[in-house]
C-alpha cells in the first residue's frame, strides 16, 4: 500500500455530506481519513494540488454494457473500465446480455475477476432475471448475489411475462435488491428502429411509439405495487413514462428511475441524414420528451442518470439504418453532456450533478460508493467544470466509437480518477503540457 | 428556360430540391420525350458514361425505363440484380460500392429494400448515385414522371388538389410526391386505412382524409397506390375484398364527383383491389402516359446530373452521331 495521500484545494462535492466548499482531503490506505480545510501534510505524504478544480465521489454507472464474454470485438470489461475511469466512474454495474449471458454464478465470478484484474473502475456485475434471458425460467437469483452479483436485469429485453416480472419483484426481495427493468412493450415497437413522428415519416423508418414505453413502465409499477418489490426503470425517455414513475412514487411504490445523458441532450432530429450514431432502444424522443425527462430529473422523479454505454464494432454502425445496432457508447461524454445540458442549463447545480451521478446510483445499486464520509472507499474523480473540449471517438479509450456526439463541443472534462486512493486515470500532464505550449506560444509572440 | 439551376452530385429525394430544380427537370425532359418517338431513338448525350443500375429488390418497370434512358443518350450500362450476384453472397453495401468504384464507374442507380441506402451510397462513392427507391424513403424519379404527367394534362400544379390514396405508411412513391407537390404549389391530401397512414404525416403539410368519399369530393387528381399483398398478411387490413370496398376507387365512387378526376397509378396495379379496370382503362386514366413519360424524366435526371446544363437539353438532342 502507497502512502498517504493529501488531496489540497479542490472545491469539494459531497451530496451525502451536503457539502460544497474548498478543501483539503487526506487519503490514508485506499479510504478516506479526513475532510477538512486546511489539513496540515502528514510525513511522507504525496501532496496533490488541485486548486481549481471540483472533486467529488468518484461517479457511479448502475447501466453499462462490457460485451465481454462474447462480445470482445466490441469492448473487453478491461477496455470499458478504462473507459469508465477516463469519464470518472469509479463503479459500473455490468449488465448480463453478454454471450454466454450472466445467468449462473460461476459467469458472475468471471465478471467479478476481470475487473479485479484490470484493476480499474470497480466492476460489479448484474445477473439475468431469466435463465439465458429467454424471459422463461427465473435464475438462481440468491446464487448469483452470493456470488457477487448486485442486482437482476434481462436488460437488452424487456421481461416480457408479467408473471415472471412479479415472481422476480417478490422473490428479490430477501436479498433487498433491485429487479432493472428495460421496459418495453416489443408488440407496440413491431420492427421500429426510431421514434415515431415527424421525423421517422419524412426518413421512411419504421417508429417506436412513445407507448412502447409506457405501457411497460405502468405495468412494472403496477406489478411492483402488487408485489412490494424494488424496481429500477432504465432508461427513462418520455414524458409519458416520467408521468406514471412520478405518480406511483407518490402512492409509495418503491421505484426508482435512470436517465441517460444522450436522452437529456438529443431529439429524434439527431437521426436525420440515417445517422446510426443516433440508433438506440429507447429511441431519442421529441423535443417535449426530453423537457419531461430533464424536469423528471430536476424534480428527483428520475433518481440518477446511467450511460446505457452499448459499445459496438464499427463494421456494426457503418451500414444501412434499419440493419445498424442499436445503442451508442457514453462512459467518457456522461460528465460533458450532462454538465452541458443540466448545469450550463441552470438546471441542476454542480452538487445535485454530483449527486445524480454518485450519490444516488450507488444508492440504487447498493454499492459503498457515492459520498466522502470518513472511512469511505477513496474512490474520487476529480474534474474542470469549465473546460471545453471537442469530442473525439478516436480518443476514445472504449473499443466503442459510436457516439452521436462526435464533433460537438462538451464542457466539463474529468482530470483525475482514483479508485481506493490510487490514481487510474491523470490528465494533469497533459494539462500542465497544454498550458506550457500556450505560454511559450504567448512569450514568443 | 432556367440556366442557373444547379444539380449536386445525386438525386436521393426530392425533399432537399428546390422548385426550381424540379422544375429544371421537368422542362428537360419535355424536349426529350421526341427522342422516343424517333426511329433511331438515340442521342450521344452520354456517350462513354458507365453506369451501374444496382437493384437489391425485384423491379421491372423502374429497371426497364431507367435503363431505356440510359441506352437512348447512349450511356454504357450494367445491371446487377440481387439473384445471382454477391448481393445474395452476404456482401454489405459499403463493399459492393467500392468494388464497383474500383472499376472506375460513373453513375450508380440503386433500388433498395432500407430507407436511407442511396444516401448511404451517396456519401461513400464519388460517382452520381440516383434513388431508384430505397425503402419506404423516396422514389424520386416516380414523383416527378407523375408530375410531369398531370403538368402536361392538366397545365400547371400550382393549387392542384392531388390526393394520395392507399399505404400511404410503406410508401416511398407517396413521400416523394408529397415533397415534390408541395414545392410546386399543389394542394396534397393523403387517403387510406388509418393503419397505413403513418404518425405525424399531417406535420409535413398535408390533409388527411379518412374516407375515400370525402377525398374524392375534394380532389382533382388521384394517384392511386399499389396495395401489397404482404399488409394483409401483417394484419394492416383485413383482406383484400374488403380493401376493395372500403377504399377501392371505382366507376360508382367517382361518377359521385363533382367535376373529372385525373387518375395516375405507379404501377404495377392489383386491379380490383386499389383500382377497378373500368376507372384503369377509363378516359380519365392517365396510367400509361406515366410510362412514357418515366422514360423522359429519368433522361432528363442522367443528363442534369451527367453536368448537362438545363439550357443545352434541347441542343443535345440535336448533336448528331460522329
Amino acid at each position: 500500500m502507497s502512502g498517504p495521500r493529501l488531496l489540497q484545494g479542490a472545491r469539494v462535492l459531497d451530496p451525502a455530506q451536503r457539502l460544497d466548499a474548498v478543501m483539503d482531503l487526506l487519503v490514508v490506505d485506499g479510504a478516506i481519513a479526513r475532510l477538512a480545510p486546511a489539513i496540515p501534510a502528514p510525513e511522507n505524504a504525496e501532496v496533490i494540488d488541485l486548486s481549481g478544480l471540483c472533486l467529488s465521489p468518484g461517479f457511479v454507472d448502475v447501466h453499462v454494457h462490457l460485451r465481454e464474454p462474447g462480445g470482445e470485438h466490441k469492448e473487453t470489461i478491461e477496455s470499458g473500465a478504462s473507459a469508465a475511469v477516463a469519464g470518472g466512474f469509479t463503479s459500473v454495474c455490468a449488465m448480463p446480455n453478454t454471450d454466454p449471458p450472466i445467468d449462473d454464478p460461476a459467469a458472475v465470478g468471471f465478471v467479478l475477476a476481470k475487473g479485479e484484474r484490470a484493476r480499474l473502475a470497480r466492476v460489479y456485475p448484474v445477473g439475468a432475471v431469466s435463465v439465458g434471458l429467454e424471459g422463461k425460467e427465473m435464475t438462481e437469483i440468491g446464487e448469483l448475489i452470493a456470488a457477487g452479483a448486485v442486482a437482476v436485469s434481462d436488460d437488452g429485453h424487456p421481461v416480457w411475462d408479467s408473471g415472471l416480472m412479479r415472481r422476480a419483484l417478490e422473490y428479490t426481495q430477501v436479498f433487498d435488491i433491485p429487479v432493472f427493468s428495460h421496459a418495453e412493450d416489443q408488440g407496440l415497437s413491431g420492427q421500429g428502429v426510431m421514434n415515431e413522428g415527424a421525423v421517422s415519416t419524412a426518413l421512411g423508418l419504421r417508429g417506436i411509439p412513445n407507448a412502447s414505453e409506457d405501457v411497460a413502465v405502468a405495468r412494472d409499477c403496477l406489478i411492483a405495487e402488487l408485489t412490494g418489490g424494488r424496481l429500477h426503470i432504465c432508461h427513462v425517455s418520455t414524458a409519458g413514462s416520467a408521468e406514471i414513475i412520478r405518480a406511483a412514487k407518490a402512492r409509495g411504490v418503491r421505484v426508482t428511475a435512470e436517465v441517460t445523458p444522450h436522452h437529456l441532450a438529443l431529439t429524434d432530429e439527431a437521426v436525420r441524414g440515417y445517422r446510426t450514431d443516433a440508433k438506440m432502444s429507447p429511441p431519442l424522443r421529441s423535443a417535449s420528451d426530453v423537457a419531461a425527462v430533464r424536469d423528471a430529473l430536476v424534480e428527483g422523479v428520475i433518481d440518477c442518470i446511467a450511460t446505457d454505454h452499448a459499445p459496438h464494432h464499427y463494421e456494426e454502425k457503418e451500414r444501412e439504418f434499419d440493419d445498424a445496432a442499436f445503442g451508442v457508447v457514453g462512459l467518457e461524454t456522461a460528465l460533458g453532456v450532462s454538465l452541458q445540458e443540466m448545469v450550463l442549463g441552470g438546471r441542476l447545480d454542480l452538487l445535485e450533478l454530483v449527486d445524480r451521478m454518485a450519490s444516488k446510483p450507488a444508492q440504487i445499486a447498493g454499492l459503498p460508493a457515492g459520498s466522502l464520509a470518513d472511512g469511505a472507499n477513496a474512490d474520487i474523480v476529480v474534474f474542470d467544470p469549465e473546460e471545453r473540449w471537442e469530442c473525439r471517438a478516436d480518443r476514445f479509450c472504449s473499443r466503442g466509437r459510436n457516439t452521436p456526439f462526435k464533433g460537438r463541443e462538451l464542457v466539463g472534462r474529468v482530470v483525475m480518477t482514483l479508485v481506493g486512493g490510487r490514481t487510474v486515470y491523470d490528465r494533469r500532464g497533459e494539462r500542465a503540457d497544454a498550458r506550457a505550449t500556450v505560454k511559450v506560444s504567448e512569450d514568443v509572440g | 428556360m432556367t440556366a442557373t439551376v444547379e444539380f449536386g452530385k445525386d438525386l436521393t429525394g426530392l425533399e432537399r430540391l428546390t422548385a426550381e430544380q424540379i422544375t429544371a427537370i421537368l422542362d428537360v425532359a419535355e424536349p426529350f420525350k421526341e427522342i422516343s418517338e424517333r426511329q433511331i431513338k438515340k442521342v450521344p448525350a452520354l456517350r462513354g458514361k458507365t453506369i451501374v443500375n444496382l437493384f437489391y429488390e425485384p423491379s421491372t418497370r423502374t429497371r426497364v425505363s431507367f435503363e431505356f434512358a440510359e441506352k437512348r443518350l447512349s450511356a454504357d450500362t450494367v445491371n446487377i440484380s440481387r439473384s445471382g450476384s454477391s448481393l445474395q453472397k452476404g456482401e454489405n453495401l459499403v463493399d459492393t460500392a467500392r468494388n464497383l468504384e474500383a472499376m472506375r464507374i460513373d453513375m450508380v442507380v440503386i433500388r433498395h429494400q432500407s430507407s436511407g441506402a442511396a444516401e448511404f451510397l451517396a456519401q461513400r462513392i464519388p460517382s452520381n448515385v440516383i434513388n431508384a427507391g430505397d425503402g419506404q424513403h423516396e422514389h424520386p424519379t416516380q414523383a416527378l414522371l407523375d408530375m410531369l404527367t398531370i403538368r402536361d394534362n392538366l397545365g400547371s400544379l400550382a393549387g392542384r388538389r392531388v390526393c394520395i390514396v392507399g399505404d400511404i405508411l410503406h410508401s416511398r412513391v407517396a413521400r416523394s410526391n408529397i415533397w415534390g407537390l408541395l414545392k410546386l404549389g399543389a394542394e396534397v391530401a393523403v387517403c387510406g386505412p388509418p393503419t397505413l397512414i403513418p404518425h405525424g404525416v399531417g406535420d409535413l403539410g398535408v390533409r388527411v382524409f379518412k374516407r375515400v368519399e370525402e377525398a374524392i369530393e375534394w380532389a382533382e387528381i388521384l394517384n392511386v397506390l399499389r396495395l401489397q399483398l404482404e399488409r394483409m398478411h401483417a394484419g394492416y387490413v383485413p383482406s383484400l375484398r374488403e380493401y376493395n370496398r372500403v377504399f377501392g376507387i371505382s366507376e360508382a365512387r367517382l361518377e359521385k364527383a363533382p367535376r373529372d378526376i385525373l387518375i395516375l397509378h405507379p404501377g404495377p396495379m392489383n386491379r380490383g383491389v386499389e383500382i377497378d379496370s373500368h376507372v384503369a382503362d377509363g378516359p380519365h386514366s392517365v396510367i400509361l402516359d406515366q410510362v412514357t413519360n418515366g422514360v423522359a424524366v429519368r433522361m432528363a435526371v442522367l443528363y442534369l446530373l451527367a453536368g448537362g446544363s438545363p439550357d443545352r437539353a434541347e441542343a443535345a438532342k440535336q448533336e448528331d452521331r460522329s
